[in-house]
């Protein structure tokens, strides 16, 4: 029995069979072959499977994040087509007599090494790309069975880190669990499970050579420890935990479909955040009152070119008009610090948290801007929509959004596009807004506070850090002050405000903030029926 | 022959998936299809090559057409760059 300790990031608990996750890069060995022709028969039969299992993966992105993010593995499929890429495979077979998976491995290595050498940034990324189909040609070559998450069993994830792409590639319905060696309470992983309901633990000192997909391994979030073949009497005790939790997650559900009022009568709306269109049914299942944050930078990600604005209206149309009437409100794009797409070629800056991004980037490259707002606006006319702007430090700035609205709006009506002008709000998450959110609430129609980066900027605390995790307090009198007075200036105007930032949902501060007079909070959905609870049951 | 030059428009220039769906369409064609940049060329039908040309947004490529079923490629491959380069 092994068991190590990390950081809980959701509290529950399961048991079930680990599956290991590692960046293979093992090496390969050059044999002789006596029937080269065997050897390409071989390749052929390896990228006939590579295909399949690309267009499996392929599948279930457009579905779970959509079509823009799938793009990727259409990619993959068409380079391994490549004729370039096949004949040096096979004409080395033939020349030097070797095996495939070398000829392969070799033939992979040059041509991204070819790309590694470009001078273009998007170009230099592709490496990666046909680095990874050649990995895909050896291990099927091998015999190495390709992690297929559609036939894997419910299982529980444990890896070095997860990437917010790699999160992207997986089957939510097979995840148990995550468990990684690296990550902060503020990654994105961590935001992943607490979207998802279920426990992880980051920051957990594992040699994931000592691990074995299969293995047993009970996550348990409340104790924050993950334990690998367990003992018969662990697995009992979890899982009569497992039951119990199972009860009390019932209980909340008689929850749904009750009203957000406190026992005085005081009414507080709580909405979701969420991150792509597939996450939508977890809004419904989950009792939101509508959509508070939909990050929309899922269309941006994992793929290696913009979205078009087709691309970005259907999607925001189709969550639109599933959510039938509940208000979704749609965050402009909010790349940059950690969260960067290559073909943006942002470059490496020093701080990119305090960088170029975001509303930054959509000012001074106003086409990247245009297409995303005509999509809004088109998307609009179809149901509750509202847009909101993140990194807002200005009245200047909310001035030229206006100014670029209007000019989006006369094209659109030139060219005879059904629209509306939607409601219009603003992030609060830098120290300046708040300050100046007097004058900030004249001019716009509501305020989502962004409470991770607001406590990040005004406490100077890297989120990814984990070594600021002691310093790091959500509940620091300057955040609670900085609310009070954003919710203040808001109401003087007339306008309402709320809080899409992580802190919505710590069940500590919930009647703080109903008292506050916040007419929002948006968190993630498996949180929504918790915090309903803990507004019916205050004075 | 038929021939034809082209300025390209998208921001990130000949980048993977519109070469990609380019080589696609390219090989429906017996033509041989060429792609030329500043002395480089490359088959349109292979997706690396086109890549390795580096072709970025305001660069201005040739595309030269020859066979049998010319007529048809040069009105599908010219329909191509404008809807997706």
């Amino acid at each position: 029995m092994l068991k190590f300790s990390g950081k809980s990031v959701y509290k529950g608990i399961v048991l079930g069979p680990a599956a290991v996750l590692k960046n293979n890069d093992f090496q390969v060995k050059r044999e002789r072959s006596e029937d080269p022709e065997a050897e390409i028969a071989r390749v052929e039969a390896a990228a006939g499977k590579a295909q399949e299992q690309l267009q499996k993966l392929y599948d279930k992105a457009v579905i779970e994040v959509g079509e823009a993010s799938a793009a990727i593995f259409e990619v993959h499929q068409m380079m391994l087509e490549d004729d370039d890429y096949r004949d040096a495979i096979s004409s080395m077979i033939r020349t030097e007599q070797i095996n495939a998976e070398y000829a392969v491995a070799v033939t992979g290595d040059n041509f991204s090494e070819m790309f590694a050498n470009m001078d273009d940034d998007y170009m230099k990324a592709r490496a990666a790309d046909i680095k990874d189909i050649s990995n895909r040609l050896v291990r099927n070559l091998s015999g190495q069975e390709d992690v297929d998450f559609s036939s894997m069993e419910p299982s529980i994830i444990i890896a070095d880190d997860l990437s917010p792409s790699e999160t992207v590639q997986m089957d939510k319905s097979k995840i148990l669990a995550f468990v990684t060696v690296h990550g902060s309470t503020n990654s994105h992983t961590a935001i992943l499970a607490r979207m998802m309901n279920i426990p992880a633990l980051i920051g957990v000192p594992m040699n994931l050579d000592e691990i074995h997909t299969g293995q047993t391994a009970i996550v348990d979030g409340f104790k924050a420890e993950v334990v690998f073949d367990p003992t018969e009497e662990l697995c009992r005790e979890t899982q009569s935990r497992m039951k119990e939790e199972q009860e009390k997650a019932e209980l909340l559900q008689t929850l749904k479909g009750k009203e957000n009022v406190t026992l005085s009568g005081k009414k507080i709306n709580i909405y979701a955040n969420i991150g792509s269109v597939g996450d939508v049914g977890y809004v419904l299942e989950n009792d939101a009152g509508g959509i508070g944050l939909f990050r929309s930078e899922f269309l941006y990600l994992g793929r290696n070119d913009f979205p078009t604005e087709e691309e970005q209206f259907q999607a925001y149309r189709q969550v639109v008009q599933t959510m039938a009437g509940k208000k979704v409100i749609i965050r402009t794009l909010d790349i940059g610090a950690d969260k960067q797409a290559d073909y943006l070629n942002l470059g490496n800056e020093d701080n990119p948290a305090l960088g170029y991004r975001a509303i930054r980037i959509c000012l001074k490259q106003p086409d990247i801007f245009k297409t995303q707002l005509r999509a809004l606006l088109r998307a609009a006319a179809y149901g509750n929509l509202s847009i909101m702007y993140p990194m807002i430090i200005s009245t200047e700035e909310v001035r030229q959004i206006y100014s670029i609205v209007d000019e989006v709006e006369c094209e659109l009506n030139d060219a005879g596009i059904p629209y509306k002008i939607p409601e219009q709000g603003i992030m609060i998450e830098t120290p300046a807004s708040v300050m100046i959110s007097d004058e900030l609430a004249e001019m716009v129609d509501f305020f989502s506070i962004g409470t991770n980066d607001l406590t990040q900027y005004t406490l100077a605390i890297d989120r990814q850090n984990e070594k600021l995790d002691d310093f790091y307090n959500p509940h620091h009198k300057a955040i609670l002050r900085m609310i009070q007075m954003v919710v203040d200036n808001a109401h003087k105007h007339g306008k309402w405000a709320g809080i899409c930032g992580e802190l919505g949902a710590d069940l500590e501060l919930t009647q703080e903030f109903v008292r506050m007079g916040l007419d929002e909070l948006s968190v993630a959905p498996s949180m929504i029926l918790k915090v309903r609870k803990n507004v019916r049951e205050m004075e | 022959m038929k021939t034809f030059s082209y300025e390209i428009k998208d921001a990130i220039g000949i980048h993977a998936r519109p070469a990609g769906l380019l080589a696609k369409e390219a090989k429906k064609y017996e033509s041989k299809i060429v792609i030329k940049k500043e002395g480089k060329s490359a088959e349109a039908t292979k997706l690396m090559a086109i890549m390795g040309m580096g072709v970025k947004c305001g660069n201005v490529v040739d595309v030269e057409i020859e066979g049998a079923d010319e007529e048809k490629a040069y009105e599908d491959i010219k329909a191509f760059f404008e809807a997706n380069l």
